[in-house]
């Protein structure tokens, strides 16, 4: 961001007699706005749409198609809808604090986003302390919706914001400890660094440095799923069991904002495991020569991974059931926790011994996650056959076997 | 908990988790099942015609085989069907005056189409009933007196009759046999 306005500033773009501190602070202001009103909003309400039309097929069924071209205008719809409904307070909640909860939440998920890279030069801040400012930052969800739980005056709420609290408390501990691998090989917390010290190529990406990276990317991707509060780990929420958890009792604009705050964060979740691990927006320089083109093409690149993990987030929660308390807390201690420190070791061991990395492991690394692929591919295929092969058991479509009656 | 179980444990969670992950995706390439009723239909599909032949839906009466013995009224658990029937001489036998039956009470419960003799009432596959008022809902099958149905000796021979009375028994004896289809 900072080299854009002075290189701006150098062509004699910015109108003179303007000190150079202004010239930053309006393109912050004006870039933050355009990404607020411009990206975030739009990726946190075509997410919804995407997850419902993913459920739908998931589920053999449709999903919304009636607003707009195959249902895509069904977020807008929703959103007009939830801002035009009545805000209800509950007589008994802690006021303040209960109109005040959704707004650290979303203040917590808008202000991860001023450390996300959106492609080449463009990111609102390239701070020198990036992603530990991000895990700081998105630790402040939790206070917003522990706030929720307890300001709504409601058990169901209150329980929510409880399993929400043990839930992001505990799991940021195997995700800190999975980007420490990361920090190490790149020797710096700048997001934007951490993707210089990566190429466009596979075998160059950080989750195939070496075996430990490897593990360490698995581990991010559920602990931050688990501090999104996405299934398998929305317990905090858990339809079944909490009504709606500590978004219970909230209504209209600010149950909106609850929910815009957890689909947006599926693109943060997306956008951190591209920046960490998958070589954010690199790509070859030989493709664009020209700054211009060679932006869009790396934000293209950046959006594509970035949105690739937003997927596989929803096609997580449409295949797996909500765990219970018990095993989200096992799962995180006695498994990611552990896992989480021997990857930490084992890349610092990993660095000692290999200071310059192995090429052939990269390569290795990369066979295997194309051998993972190949192996999950064939399981798809499989599983299409045996749907063919039973096609009539499973044909529940009265219009598939029309019988006449007379 | 040993580290053998331990690392089974994991080796169990990742592959079963993958072939979730394998079973959806597959569904992401099939079809959807979903019949968009009513306004996206595949031409000249009724969603009527698909439904089971014993769906319980709007009522009907075939006047030309119901013998006015009563049965259905006295089996209604909420008294939705009226039958009015007299002894005529010289008609010949009893004669219908009043077959109502108030669909806006009538709770699908199929009593009345069982212990028919001849599956003269009977649910249709028919259900949009809605309407704009509850009297209207009243369905009076009898618009001119009618003269009850007698069953023949030796079966029915009239050919106008017969299939209706062919379509009722079907009906009934569907009721009776438990491999019942639909």
């Amino acid at each position: 961001m900072q080299e854009l306005v002075d290189r701006l500033v150098a062509d004699g773009l910015a109108p003179g007699g303007i000190p150079l501190w202004a010239c930053y602070l309006s393109a912050m202001l004006v870039f933050g706005g355009i990404v607020v009103f411009v990206f975030i909003l739009p990726i946190a309400g075509i997410t919804t749409w995407v997850e419902r039309r993913v459920a739908g097929r998931i589920q053999s069924r449709i999903g919304p198609n009636r607003t707009g071209p195959a249902g895509f205008l069904q977020w807008l719809a929703d959103g007009i809808k939830s801002v035009l409904k009545e805000d209800i307070v509950p007589a008994a909640a802690d006021v303040p604090l209960f109109k005040l909860a959704p707004y650290v939440v979303i203040t917590g998920f808008v202000a991860a986003f001023v450390v996300v890279p959106f492609g080449g030069p463009l990111i609102i801040a390239d701070l020198n302390v990036g992603i530990l400012y991000l895990t700081a930052v998105t630790a402040l969800v939790v206070v917003g919706i522990l706030m929720a739980g307890w300001a709504s005056n409601n058990k169901w709420s209150l329980l929510g914001g409880i399993r929400s609290a043990a839930q992001i408390v505990s799991y940021e501990i195997p995700a800190g400890l999975s980007i420490l691998p990361v920090v190490m090989l790149a020797g710096t917390l700048s997001m934007q660094d951490i993707i210089r010290h990566q190429g466009w190529a596979p075998w160059t990406w950080h989750v195939f440095d070496n075996p430990f990276t490897f593990l360490a990317f698995f581990i991010f991707f559920v602990s931050a799923l688990a501090e999104g509060n996405r299934t398998p780990f929305d317990l905090p929420e858990a339809e079944s069991e909490l009504v709606m958890g500590f978004a219970t009792e909230y209504s209209g604009l600010r149950n909106l904002l609850f929910f815009m705050a957890e689909w947006g964060n599926l693109y943060i979740i997306g956008a951190v495991v591209t920046t960490l691990f998958l070589g954010g927006w690199q790509i070859p320089l030989a493709l664009a020569e020209h700054p211009v083109p060679r932006t869009v093409l790396q934000f293209a690149v950046f959006f594509a991974k970035a949105y690739f993990w937003v997927f596989v987030a929803v096609w997580l929660r449409w295949t797996l059931p909500r765990i219970r308390v018990d095993q989200m807390m096992v799962m995180c201690w006695k498994y990611l926790v552990p896992l989480a420190f021997v990857n930490l070791m084992g890349t610092a061991v990993w660095m000692v011994l290999f200071p310059a990395g192995l090429g052939g492991v990269r390569v290795l690394l990369c066979l295997c996650a194309a051998a993972l692929l190949g192996a999950f591919g064939r399981r798809v295929v499989f599983h299409i056959r045996r749907a063919r092969l039973t096609r009539q058991d499973l044909s529940f479509n009265p219009l598939s076997t029309a019988r006449v009656i007379g | 908990m040993g580290l053998g179980t331990y690392l089974r444990n994991i080796k169990d969670a990742a592959l079963t988790i993958g072939d979730g992950l394998a079973v959806t995706f597959s569904h992401l390439v099939r079809k959807p099942y979903t019949v968009q009723y009513p306004d996206r239909l595949p031409d000249g599909v009724r969603v009527q015609d698909t439904l089971p032949f014993r769906y319980r839906g709007i009522l009907e009466v075939d006047l030309e085989i119901c013998t006015a013995c009563l049965a259905c009224e006295r089996a209604c658990p909420i008294d939705c069907i009226v039958i009015d029937a007299e002894k005529d001489k010289a008609a010949g036998g009893l004669v219908m005056t009043r077959f109502d039956i108030d669909m806006a009470k009538c709770m699908y419960c199929g009593l009345c189409s069982e212990p028919c003799p001849t599956g003269a009432i009977h649910h249709t596959p028919e259900f949009e009933g809605a309407d704009y008022s509850l009297e209207s809902l009243v369905r009076k099958f009898v618009k001119t007196p009618v003269l009850a149905y007698k069953p023949k000796k030796g079966g029915e021979t009239d050919p106008e009759i017969a299939p209706i009375l062919e379509r009722g028994m079907r009906y009934v004896n569907e009721f009776a046999s438990a491999d019942a289809e639909g």
